[in-house]
This record gives structure tokens, sequence and C-alpha cells, in this order.
């Protein structure tokens, strides 16, 4: 454990991104980390682990990130990424009202059997099909026009699930709520970050230097509700991480 | 000393193949040539007589369209008795009357190995000049192959044009012959979508018709699973035609193997309750089209382990794998397009391995031991898509098919290569197990630009929990092979690409060949440049290797050495215990020459043997 986390003046954070195949948690990634974005990316197989750092004014948070695969054939595997997690990005693909569905059934799954601290955030993306003031209209005008094309309206806007009826559902379950096009980089440095910061800072192993198990008590005083076993467990699995 | 009894071999081609060029000289045993299925009845014949009485009575399916003949002439095995008790068999293209070939077809225990080209219907065409013949499915299906004018075609007339130049390449001049494959530079483009309107669907279906290779795979039940052509749309008709054929044979107790439409060969094999297909005018026998279908149910079991696909269709026969099998399908039409272009590793069912000097093979060997985790079960270093050094327990190879089905889905298919990161991947490999799955580290590959430079560490466990085991073994692994000197060489190696004929043989008149090693199932070849780079070059390079192949590898064949005379080629197979080998040099070059240079490069291999293959490998 020493080596993963050691030297840095910085924490790191397990986060796990879940949601239907193709509605870009990859492309979230990669905008986040490489801030790039590939027009025609393959679905991911399996799970892709991928590493970035966030400053945030007090404290660097290194954030280990797990993207999983969407299609269906993957669905078991998903606990074994999201057991250990400390925050997850449920991603839903605000042109295909199915994939909120499926949003809301991995938000269950998460309350019921992650970690009970997590941090969720619920990101809708593709706002770039959108044709509303918020998002760069012009940058839809351009490029945007190729994937717009088939569940369009005649207005040019693509939109099925409405701000209003994903945010509630958000206010209700207690989670962070974004609409992020990754395409455009609209908004999301901005989920990264607020995940970042809605971390209990007790909770952040090698936030006062290597010593992960005072880590692990923090968090079991921070959580009324904690349940012992979770955070045991997240610090054995955290040791098979150096 | 096998390589001389090649030499003489070849030589003694030479001294029969004028005689036989004209007519047709047959000598030895080939009794044991009746291929797959019992021998044929006449066909030809009864077919002319069918179709000269009635001709009327040929159904004007689309798809049974005959061409026009062209000439075509069928390739004669001769086998000759060495004085010490050997015997080498060569085959030689003689043009043939219609009397002749209808005599030959009619002899059922004298086929030999290559007139399986002969026999299904290229005769036929060739003597009776009909427009469209409607082969019956029965009579077809007991056919070996399709139809190759690549092999067969030196007419001496043509011979005497030929100048006699030796520097002449082989496929230099344009084949007339080879105009099959006159699309073959459009047979990777997407199909266009049948619009709304259905305005451009005679289009799309000519589009879709002129692909030299379909694959299509469905369940029992006539689901449609798989096509590498065509969307739903367009291929659901035709596997509806499919299930109900194959349907009717399966219920008959005589299930169909395969059917000839014109010099389209249909190849069906069924595992379970899948259908697989492949539709080919590219002129593959039905073994190789056969083992390419078994590499895709390979890659469907791969993706689902064999427990799984059975239970889906016990649970529900009528199941829709697509779904189950989504995202897969880049995978499948990867390996599909490995084919059709043409791949000696697949056609060897063989691995091909980075050539570095036994001592740092050594070196990088241990440096994987040493660095090894518990968890591992195999590791692989993968450099310029060749095999670098293979770490495994001790009871377990690895299986070339399952190297296969790795390489395609890390190499060749899009899916992983293109994203950040490091991947976790969940994969059953068949030839290990096909009940479950293990689990493969696929190191970030941001640093690489394509398949030829990459040095790719891949590691493997059993244990799903394993990635960071794994990972930090690959670190550790990469740590040493920089320190040690070991990553410079397998980059220089890389660099430095596959040598090319003269580098192994100084001055030979070899374009190319393959060297497989049978009991270390690795092959060796040099580069396909200058003479084989484009892709139609190496097409057609392929098909004459397949031809080889498939000569070399019948059933019951006695071929040792194959001599083959093509109108812009000349080309040898050998067969030993030890090694297959394959070589083809340009149209003039003389027999003497071509066996020379067999010799030699069989010997450069021996002599190379620990630089070239992977013998024994890192074994725990
Ligand atoms: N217009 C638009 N397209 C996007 C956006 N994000 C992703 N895409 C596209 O959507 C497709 C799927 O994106 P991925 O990032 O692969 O989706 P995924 O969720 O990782 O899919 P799986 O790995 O199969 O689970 C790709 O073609 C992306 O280019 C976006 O913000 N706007
Ligand atoms: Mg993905």
């Amino acid at each position: 454990m020493a080596e993963a986390t050691a030297p840095k003046p910085s924490s790191s954070v397990k986060l796990v991104l879940l949601g239907e195949a193709a509605v870009g948690k990859s492309s979230l990634v990669l905008r986040f980390v490489n801030n790039d974005f590939q027009e025609n990316k393959e679905p991911t197989i399996g799970a892709a682990f991928l590493t970035q750092k966030c400053n945030l004014p007090t404290r660097t948070i290194k954030f280990e990130i797990w993207d999983t695969a969407g299609q269906e054939r993957f669905a078991s595997l998903a606990p074994m990424y999201y057991r250990n997690a400390q925050s997850a990005l449920v991603v839903y693909d605000l042109t295909k009202p199915t994939s909120l569905i499926k949003a809301k059934h991995w938000v269950a799954e998460l309350q019921r059997q992650a970690s009970p601290g997590i941090v969720i955030a619920l990101v809708g993306n593709k706002l770039d099909l959108t044709n509303e003031p918020s998002s760069s209209s012009n940058a839809l005008g351009e490029d945007g026009d190729g994937e717009a094309a088939d569940g369009e309206d005649a207005d040019g806007d693509a939109r099925k699930v409405s701000t209003a009826e994903a945010k509630s559902y958000a206010e209700e379950e207690g989670l962070l709520f974004f609409e992020t096009s990754a395409k455009l980089g609209t908004n999301v440095t901005e989920v990264f970050t607020a995940i970042a910061n809605a971390i209990p800072e007790t909770s952040l192993k090698g936030a006062r230097g290597p010593g992960a198990a005072s880590g692990t008590t923090g968090r079991a005083e921070d959580q009324s509700r904690v349940n012992l076993t979770g955070p045991r467990d997240n610090a054995s699995k955290e040791g098979c991480a150096c | 000393m096998t390589g001389d009894r090649g030499n003489d071999a070849a030589e003694g081609a030479e001294d029969t193949r004028a005689a036989s060029s004209g007519s047709t000289v047959r000598t030895g045993d080939h009794d044991g040539e009746d291929e797959q299925r019992p021998p044929l009845p006449p066909r030809p014949s009864l077919l002319q007589i069918d179709l000269a009485t009635a001709p009327s009575a040929s159904p004007k399916r689309p798809s049974l369209q005959a061409k026009p003949t062209t000439a075509i002439s069928s390739v004669d095995i001769q086998t000759l008795s060495f004085p010490d008790g050997t015997r080498g068999t060569f085959s030689t293209p003689a043009s043939r009357s219609v009397s002749e070939s209808v005599s030959v077809s009619g002899a059922s225990g004298g086929q030999s190995t290559p007139s399986r080209k002969g026999r299904n219907g290229s005769e036929f065409d060739d003597a009776t000049s009909l427009m469209s013949y409607a082969p019956t499915l029965r009579a077809n299906g007991d056919l070996a192959s399709l139809l190759d004018e690549e092999l067969s075609s030196q007419s001496p007339a043509w011979k005497l044009l030929s100048s006699q130049a030796e520097s002449v390449n082989p496929f230099e001049k344009v084949d007339y012959e080879a105009l099959s494959l006159v699309n073959f530079d459009h047979e990777f483009d997407e199909i266009e979508a049948v619009d709304q309107k259905g305005g451009n669907e005679e289009e799309v279906l000519l589009q879709w018709k002129s692909k030299l290779k379909h694959y299509l795979i469905l369940s029992s039940a006539g689901k449609p699973i798989y096509s590498r052509h065509g969307d739903q749309n367009l291929i659901n008709g035709y596997i509806g035609i499919i299930q109900t054929i194959i349907s009717f044979f399966q219920g008959a107790k005589d299930p169909l193997m395969g059917f000839t439409a014109g010099k389209t060969r249909f190849v069906v094999s069924t595992d379970g309750p899948l259908y697989f297909v492949a539709i080919s005018r590219l002129g593959e026998s039905d073994a190789q089209l056969r083992a390419q279908l078994e590499a895709l149910y390979m890659q469907i079991l791969s993706t689902l382990t064999l427990p799984t696909l059975m239970q889906l269709f016990t649970n529900r026969p009528n199941t829709d794998l697509r779904r189950p099998l989504e995202g897969t399908e880049t995978l499948l039409s990867s390996l599909a397009d490995t084919f059709t272009r043409g791949s000696p590793s697949a056609l060897l069912s063989a691995l091909e391995c980075l050539k570095i000097r036994k001592s740092q093979r050594h070196v990088i060997n241990n440096t994987l031991l040493k660095a090894r985790t518990e968890k591992l079960l195999y590791g692989l270093i993968v450099a310029g898509g060749r095999l670098v050094s293979v770490v495994r327990p001790k009871r377990h190879s690895l299986h070339p098919s399952d190297l296969q089905l790795i390489f395609n889905m890390l190499f060749e298919a899009g899916s992983v290569k293109a994203g950040g990161g490091e991947n976790w991947i969940p994969v059953c490999l068949p030839g290990f197990n096909n009940r479950g799955y293990l689990y493969m580290y696929r190191p970030s590959t941001a640093h690489s630009t394509s398949r030829e430079d990459e040095i790719a560490i891949l590691l493997i466990s059993a244990d799903k929990e394993s990635f960071f085991e794994l990972k930090q073994m690959r670190d550790d692994v990469v740590k040493q092979l920089e320190k040690n000197g070991s990553m410079d060489i397998i980059k220089t190696a890389v660099r430095e690409g596959r040598p090319s004929t003269t580098d192994v043989v100084p001055g030979t008149q070899l374009k190319h060949f393959l060297y497989k090693s049978r009991a270390n199932v690795q092959f060796a070849m040099p580069s396909f440049l200058p003479h084989f780079g484009s892709l139609l070059a190496r097409r057609r390079l392929m098909t004459l290797y397949h031809n080889l192949h498939a000569s070399t590898h019948a059933k019951h064949s006695h071929l040792k050495v194959l001599h083959c005379v093509n109108r812009d080629s000349v080309s040898l197979a050998w067969t030993t215990p030890v090694f297959e080998f394959y070589c083809i040099a340009g149209p003039n070059a003389s027999r003497s020459a071509l066996a020379q240079g067999a010799n030699k490069v069989v010997q450069w291999m021996k002599r190379e043997e620990e630089r070239v293959f992977i013998i024994g490998g890192a074994v725990f």
C-alpha cells in the first residue's frame, strides 16, 4: 500500500463508471484524462483502469478510475469494480430514455451493495445533441449533425430526457447531478471536481500520509450508518493495489 | 537426407512435365485419394446430357449464374519412385480435351489430389461451354473444393509466348484468369445501408454479391447471428433459405457439408446449436474454409464459454444470440478479414516469432520467470505482431488457435486498441478450457501508434481479482527489460523487420516462402515486400499457398513434394515429418533454381532454428 499512495501529498480516490453501453463512459474518461474525444469509440471490453489527478485548492486528489463495459454480458463483473469504490459516475445518454432506466438500476444496486459512504454522481451525457442555449449551439451546427441526425426533432433537439426529470430523481436519491458533453468537454471536469469535493476529507486515505488505517477509522467515524466490514474490505483491497 | 530428395524430386518433375503438358500422364497409386467423401458418380457427363436435352430445366437462380467458359485445365499428379525406394509426387498442369476430362472424372478410383479441382465442374465448364448449370445440392455436397484457375493454367502456347527472362517476378503480368480477384480491392468496403425508401436496394444487392467472401452464422432455429457483409434486412432472406437447406439435410441424418454454385463454394459446418457458412470465390479447400469457420466458432466461445452458449439454447432454442454477443461483431469481422486477406498464421495454424539470438531470448525468458506472480497463468511478450517470449506452466502449452484469438482481439480489432488506460479483459480461451474465463491484463497502448511498433506484455490469470498483481508484474518486467538491454534488442529486431528472401539465401530466385516447424507449431517467412506488398498481390500469393497446402494436406495425400508451374509463377511445396515448406518464384525460374533455393532455406532454418523459433520457452 505504501507504494501506491506514498510520497505524494495527495490522496487517491477510487471511482467507478457504470451505465448502459455507448452512453459515453469511456468518452467522459478520455476527456477527463487526455482532454480528447474520439468520434467512433469502440465499446470497452471488460474494464479499463486509468488514473488522473484533480487539483483542489486544499489538496490533490488522484482518481483511480475503473471504466467498466456497459454491454450486458459484462454486467456480472461490475461488483468487482464498485465493491471498493469511494465514488461512482452513473452515466446515461440524455437522448435515450432507456439508458436512464438502466442508470436507476445501477444507482439502486450501488445503494444496496457498494460501500455505504459511496459518493454517486448521475451524469446525463451527450448534451451537445440538444440545442439549448446552455450548450454551445455553434458546435452543434458544425459537426454535431452526424450523430444528431437519427433521433433529432424538427428543431434539431435530440434530447429525450428532461433535465427536470433527471434532476428531481437525483435529488430524491441524494446524488450529484450533471449534464455533460464528452464531445465538447462541457461540464466534464466539473463532475470530477464535484466528486472530489464531496468525498469526506476523513475518508481519504493518504490525506495524512501513508498511514492508511487512520483513513479507515476516520471514515467509520464519519459515516454514522457505516457497516464496519465495508471499510475493512476497502483497506485490504487497497492493499493489493500496490 | 530429405533435402536431397526434394531436390531430386523437383528435377524429376521437370523431366516429365513436357510430356504431360500436352496430354495426360498419370502414374502412381492414388487409390487413397478418395478425399473426405465417397467418389462421385460421373456427374459431368450426366449433367451434360441433362442440360443438353433439357436446357430449360436449369432453374434461373440468380446466385447460380455460371460464367462463360475460359480456358481451364486441370492439374495432374505423377508419382516417381526413386532408386532408394522413396517416392515423390508431382503435379503438372495439363490441358485436357473433352473426352479426357469426362473419363477422368468418371474414373472414381483414380482421383488424385489436385484433380479435386477438376471434379467440381471446372472441366465440365471447360469441356462444354455451357452458359449455366444447376448443380444439385446433393451432388455438390460431395465435392471437395472450388474450382481454381490459379494453380492450373499454363498452356504450351502460353509458355512459348512468355519470355525466358528469369527475372520476371511472380504475378507481374496481368493474369486474365485471375480476374475473379478484380474486385478484391473493394472486398473490405462497407456496403451501403438500404435507405428507407429502398431506392438503392438493387445497388446494395449488387455490392453484396460482388463480395468474394461471405461468412454467415445462424442458429439452428434460423435466427441470424452474424454476417460479414450486409445488414440484417439484406441477409435475412438468405438466412432463411440457408437454414431451410441445412435443416433439410440435418433432418435426413445426412448433414450438408458444402456445395458449389458456379465458381462459388459453400461450406457448412454445424457446432451444436449453431450453423456456420462460408461462401467463397477465393478458391480455398473445404478443409481450409472449415478451419476458418471453426475459428469463428472459437471466437464465439471465447466471448460466451461453451456452457453459457449451450445453456442459452437449452433454455430457449429460439434465443437471439446477437444480444449476448453484442459488440463482438468487430472481432468476428476482423478474424474473417484476416482469412480473406490471407494469413500464413491461420493457414498453417502456427505462430510467428520475432527472430533474436538464443541467449537474448534466454535473458527475456528469465526476466519473465523472475518477475512472475503466483497468479500468473500465461505471459506473452509480443512485438510487431510476433511472439518474443512465452511464460507458461509446465502442463499447459499455449494453443495456436487461442493465440490467434488474443492477437485478433488486441492487434486487429480496434476495440481495445483505441481506448486509453490499461485493460482487464475476461476471455475464454477454448483451446485451454472452453468452460471458463481467464483474465488478461493489457497495458496501456498510449505510446505506440501501430501494431507494428508495439511491444505488448500480456499477462493472463485465472483469478479475476488479480489485476493489480499482474499490473505490478508487468511494471517489474518492463523495468528489468529496459535495464538489461532486452527492450532495445526487441525494438531493433522489430525495426529491422522480416528478412528478404535474398537475405536468407543470397542470390536466390525465390520471392517468398513459408516454413513451418511442425514440432514447434511455429512458422517463419520473409517480408511480403517488395513483391507482395499490395492487398491483391498478397492475396494471390496466399491463394497459391492455400492451393499448395490443400494439395499436400488432402486426406490420404502421399504428396511430399509438389511442383507447380503456372503462367505467372512457379512454386513448390515440400513436406517432411519435421517441416512444411512452401515457396514461390517468377514464372521463368527453373526447377533446379527453385529446388536449390528451397534446400538453402531449409538449411538456413536448421541453422537458425533457435533464433527463429521459441523452443521450450519459459516454463514454470
Ligand atoms: N455527440 C456525442 N457523442 C458522444 C459523446 N460521448 C460519447 N459519444 C459517442 O458515443 C459513442 C459511445 O461512446 P463510449 O464512450 O464508447 O461509450 P461507453 O459508455 O464507454 O460504451 P461501453 O464501453 O460499450 O460501455 C461513441 O461513438 C462516442 O463518440 C458526447 O458527449 N456527445
Ligand atoms: Mg466504454
